[in-house]
């Protein structure tokens, strides 16, 4: 269970978060929706501590792990359990794509050989759809959509209990997306994950969640079961889900 | 008045947190360096990349150097019949100076760069997050290495320097000057200390740290942009220049005063 309480977070004199509340419960897979711009970036940066709210609290399994309040070896036990796909991929340039993958599991404590780690790595790249003859170029060699799909099989390559999934979809064709729609289904009802994935896509949106939230103006706008999300009669989740021009959000910034 | 005064202290002030602000850095930096775990594979890249590729660059700055200081000693050494002096001079000009001065600012110009766009560019694509996500630690596994890497490599930079340099004054000394290559070497030797040469690779390890640290430092703390990572490479060259000009005056006073 991952709660937030009125995390605030802003930039000089741009006021990104202004009292986020949420919880998501284990083992469940929550969406964030929301227009660009809005804050859903910052808000999993807050959760994961590489962004430190002004104020609030984000608690995990009723402890506190927001990120000012916690020692050293308690971060890192706090880490170990999360993957994270970045927006942008953020893959390591100087590292083959295997060596990306595997990152995790080529050091610390429970560090696997080379072998087994590299086997993984392609076990995983694979489940992304990525052939074995990708582990070994670097990342600056692959597509947009390859790159964010190795950034994805390495959130994943640790199995993780949670995982952030920043845009997964994001510059893929229609069936590549169906395929990672299908994987991020699978991790949370198969291994028991949380999930947070942040989409812009409502046919992933659909295919993944469980609950759905949208960030607005700084505050979760609306947060429900999906199914509910079509019923709903507020106008900003309306106007998101349909994309209207017209309605509450302004589409001219 | 007060305008004046204000105009005067902010930049001061700006200093001062400044230095403060690497002082702490480089005391995280240390305190990881004796704690395990150690990434040995960085630190090897980092030896080959700041140390190995550094050769020609410290050769030619070397031979250059050493060459140009014997024929200035010689024409200043000629005002008082002194051109004998030669060999000695060069060598402990550029022991003791200009072999880690000239050696230093030249690996500021090169590593202290480079690190800082590399640690940079991780910076504004999020790499450095992504590590932190994946339980490492990027002083640890970015800084830590380089730091290393510099400080142990900058000695045999400077004492590869030293003899180029030496080199590039018998090389000048025999062919442009008439000097006798037994004799110029043989004075080379006989009064050329142990210290001279040491305190001149004391100080080439320092000078490495610097290089390291700044560039680390930068690049960890670039803003967000391309414009950010240029930022933050020309500030870590800058300051590493300056910081070893600085050091090097300090360090020269305390080995050479009594
Ligand atoms: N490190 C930072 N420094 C300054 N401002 C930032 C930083 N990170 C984000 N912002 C600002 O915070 C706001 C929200 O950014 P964020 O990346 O969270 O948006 P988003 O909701 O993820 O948008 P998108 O859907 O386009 O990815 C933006 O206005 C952005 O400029
Ligand atoms: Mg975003």
């Amino acid at each position: 269970m991952i709660e937030l309480s009125g995390v605030h977070k802003r930039f000089g004199d741009n006021p990104v978060l202004q009292g986020v509340n949420l919880s998501i419960a284990s083992g469940t897979s929550m969406v964030i929706i929301g227009g660009s711009g809005t804050g859903k970036s910052v808000l999993l940066k807050c959760i994961l501590g590489l962004i430190r709210p002004d104020r609030g609290t984000i608690m995990l399994d009723g402890r506190d792990v927001t990120a000012q309040s916690m020692s050293g070896r308690d971060r890192d036990a706090f880490l170990a359990r999360f993957g994270m796909l970045f927006q942008g991929g953020a893959l390591f340039d100087s590292l083959k794509v295997w060596e990306n993958v595997a990152f995790r599991l080529l050091r610390g404590e429970a560090a696997l050989p080379k072998a087994e780690a590299r086997a993984l790595a392609i076990e995983k790249l694979r489940r992304v759809g990525l052939k074995p003859e990708v582990a070994d170029l670097f990342p600056a060699e692959l597509s947009g959509g390859m790159q964010k799909r190795v950034g994805l099989a390495r959130a994943i390559a640790a199995s993780p209990d949670i995982i952030f999934f920043d845009e997964p979809t994001t510059g893929l064709d229609p069936i590549m997306a169906g395929v990672i729609n299908d994987l991020i289904r699978e991790i949370v009802v198969e291994m028991g994950a949380t999930a947070m994935t942040i989409t812009h896509d409502m046919s992933s949106v659909r295919a993944i969640a469980d609950t759905v939230a949208m960030l607005h103006g700084g505050v979760i706008r609306w947060t429900g079961p999906v199914s509910e999300m079509d019923e709903t009669t507020d106008p900003y989740v309306q106007q998101f889900i349909h994309g209207r021009a017209e309605g509450p959000i302004e589409s001219v910034r | 008045m007060t305008a004046v005064l204000g105009a005067l202290g902010r930049p001061v002030l700006m200093a001062i947190a400044a230095l403060g602000r690497v002082a702490l850095f480089a005391g995280a930096v240390l305190g990881h360096i004796l704690r395990p775990p150690f990434y040995l594979r960085e630190l090897g890249t980092a030896i080959l990349q700041i140390g190995w590729y550094s050769l020609p660059v410290v050769g030619l700055t070397a031979i250059f150097t050493g060459g140009a200081l014997a024929l200035q000693i010689y024409a200043g050494g000629a005002r008082f019949n002194a051109e004998s002096v030669v060999p000695s001079i060069v060598a402990i000009g550029m022991t003791r100076e200009l072999g880690p001065v000239l050696g230093g600012l030249m690996v500021a110009a090169r590593v202290a760069s480079s690190i800082a766009a590399e640690i940079g560019t991780m910076k504004v694509t999020e790499q450095i997050d992504a590590l932190v996500t994946l339980s490492t630690n990027p002083l640890k596994y970015l800084a830590v290495p380089r730091v290393i890497a510099a400080t142990l490599s900058m000695p045999v930079l400077v004492a590869v320097g030293d003899a180029i340099g030496i080199m590039g004054g018998w090389l000048v000394g025999t062919t442009r000057l008439d000097f006798n290559s037994a004799a110029y070497l043989k004075n080379t030797t006989d009064f050329l200390e142990v210290w001279d040469v040491g305190s001149g690779l004391v100080k080439g390890a320092v000078f490495g740290f610097i290089v390291a640290l700044m560039g680390c430092y930068h690049g960890m703390n670039s803003a967000r942009g391309a414009q950010g990572v240029g930022r933050a490479t020309k500030s870590a060259v800058v300051s590493a220049s300056v910081l070893i000009l600085a050091a090097n005056y300090v360090l020269t006073e305390v080995f050479f005063t009594t």
